[in-house]
């Protein structure tokens, strides 16, 4: 099933003109993560042109998307892709469409939880409860030494900082969710 | 010389040693750092990659606070904070639609009146090579190093604008007025896996083990940063031996200046610095 409001969504999301490329290819050639990928960005690109939706959206390559910037720095139309992978990311994800790799998902959802709750990104939580939900923790248990080795230099931090701000950014999550609707 | 201070999320942790190293280095050069009261995180990564609103609303608090606190331009040390927050200063400054919306969510008015800076910048062109030049008590000579930029320092341009996306000067030219052999390479800006580093080690592992050894083909020890996520990537997702020790460029700054400080910032790498240093004359 083709969606030909596809382009125009993904244009007004990511401030792009996806219909500008004309696929010399320049992007994929910089892209550091293109071998790990299913399509390529320019291919994404060009599925976005086309509507192909349901491709795009359950695709490895916007999970793998590292936003590295180095496609929209050299693409000779000025188009940045990765912010395009990002919209098609926020659309996967106000769609609810299962991500084709759930472990960035899950990172990313982590990362934004902990930040809800202190209003800091705060490390420590962030690694032990990615480690754990993920399972990762229990098919690399070297994760413990290197985990002990950054407490013991005092650079993971047991306790949150607790923002004052957190209220503001509670406030802000929410209203993003609101509208990501 | 005055700036609201952003140290972000990971200078408070996993990337202590830049905030140590920043805050001894400007206070030796008489720049007085004030620190945002209660800043919040600027969403990194994860905000952008899975709402547009948090995207630029997220950082926008921080260009908020620093404008409510009235203490001089907001200096992000951090790549990934002073993209983000520039990013949202962006929207804020040319996209009225946006401006309007951001304000709305964070509940401020904008004024545009505090920009966004990282500290390769504030040195080069706020403080002068001249003055850094002058500080230096102990020249760094012997220790031969590559500059490594990674990605959101530089890219994307037009909302960086910050020194040559594809062949970036900046930290070479003041590594050098610390008397360190910067040798030139073709990666300064090859990306490190940012995020990936905890979802796909293998990813990780393998960007960075191309830097290492295009490091050490081009002749470097060491590989001299300023970004907090670049350095632990580096240091911990660093397979082959021998392993490059990952400086931050304010760490070089600190010795160089002979800071007393500077001892206790080798001991919280993951990859411990001295054995480079000594071999190079420098312990």
């Amino acid at each position: 099933m083709l969606d030909a409001t596809l382009q125009q969504r993904v244009n007004e999301l990511a401030h792009e003109t996806v219909q500008l490329c004309y696929h010399c290819h320049k992007c994929t050639a910089g892209c550091p993560v293109e071998q790990d990928m299913q399509y390529g960005p320019d291919v994404i690109l060009r599925m976005v042109q086309l509507g192909q939706k349901q491709a795009t959206l359950s695709s490895p390559d916007i999970w793998l998307c590292a936003g590295c910037e180095t496609c929209g720095t050299r693409c000779p139309n000025d188009i940045d892709i990765a912010h395009v992978m990002d919209a098609l990311r926020q659309i996967a994800v106000a769609e609810g469409v299962r991500p084709a790799v759930p472990n960035v998902k899950r990172f990313h959802d982590i990362f934004l939880t902990v930040v809800g709750l202190t209003g800091e990104m705060h490390e420590a939580g962030l690694m032990g409860a990615y480690e754990l939900l993920s399972g990762d923790l229990f098919k690399d248990p070297s994760i413990m030494a290197l985990a002990a080795n950054l407490f013991a230099k005092g650079k993971i931090p047991v306790l949150p900082r607790l923002s004052k701000n957190r209220s503001r950014v509670q406030r802000v999550i929410e209203q993003s969710r609101q509208a990501d609707k | 010389m005055q700036y609201s201070y952003y140290p972000g999320c990971s200078l408070h942790a996993t990337g202590k040693e830049y905030d140590e190293s920043t805050r001894a280095v400007f206070e030796s050069l008489g720049v007085r750092l004030v620190e945002i009261q209660d800043w919040v995180c600027c969403g990194a990564s994860s905000a952008h990659s899975v709402s547009a609103d948090l995207a630029v609303n997220l950082p926008a608090i921080n260009v908020a606070l620093a404008q409510e606190a009235g203490q001089g331009d907001l200096l992000a040390p951090c790549a990934a904070c002073f993209n983000r927050t520039k990013a949202a200063d962006y929207a804020l400054r040319h996209d009225p639609a946006r401006r309007k919306s951001i304000e709305e969510a964070v509940n401020f008015v904008y004024t545009g009146v505090v920009h966004v800076r990282n500290p390769l910048d504030v040195v080069i062109n706020d403080i002068g090579l001249d003055t850094v030049a002058s500080k230096v008590t102990r020249p760094l000579t012997g220790l031969k190093v590559v500059s490594y930029y990674g990605c959101l320092l530089v890219r994307p341009p037009h909302l960086m604008e910050f020194d040559n996306p594809e062949n970036p000067t900046v930290m070479n030219r003041i590594v050098r007025a610390l008397g360190v052999d910067v040798k030139d390479w073709s990666y300064a800006t090859d990306c490190c896996g940012g995020s990936a580093s905890l979802p796909r080690v293998d990813i990780a592992t393998r960007l960075v083990g191309s830097l290492a050894q295009h490091a050490r083909e081009a002749g470097a020890e060491a590989i001299v940063t300023a970004c907090p996520l670049c350095q632990m990537n580096l240091e911990m997702r660093q397979a082959e031996k021998p392993h490059v020790p990952i400086f931050y460029f304010t760490e070089l700054m600190g010795l160089a200046f002979g800071l007393p400080d500077a001892r206790s910032w080798w001991g919280k790498h993951l990859i411990g610095p001295i054995p480079v240093l000594k071999a190079a004359g420098l312990m």
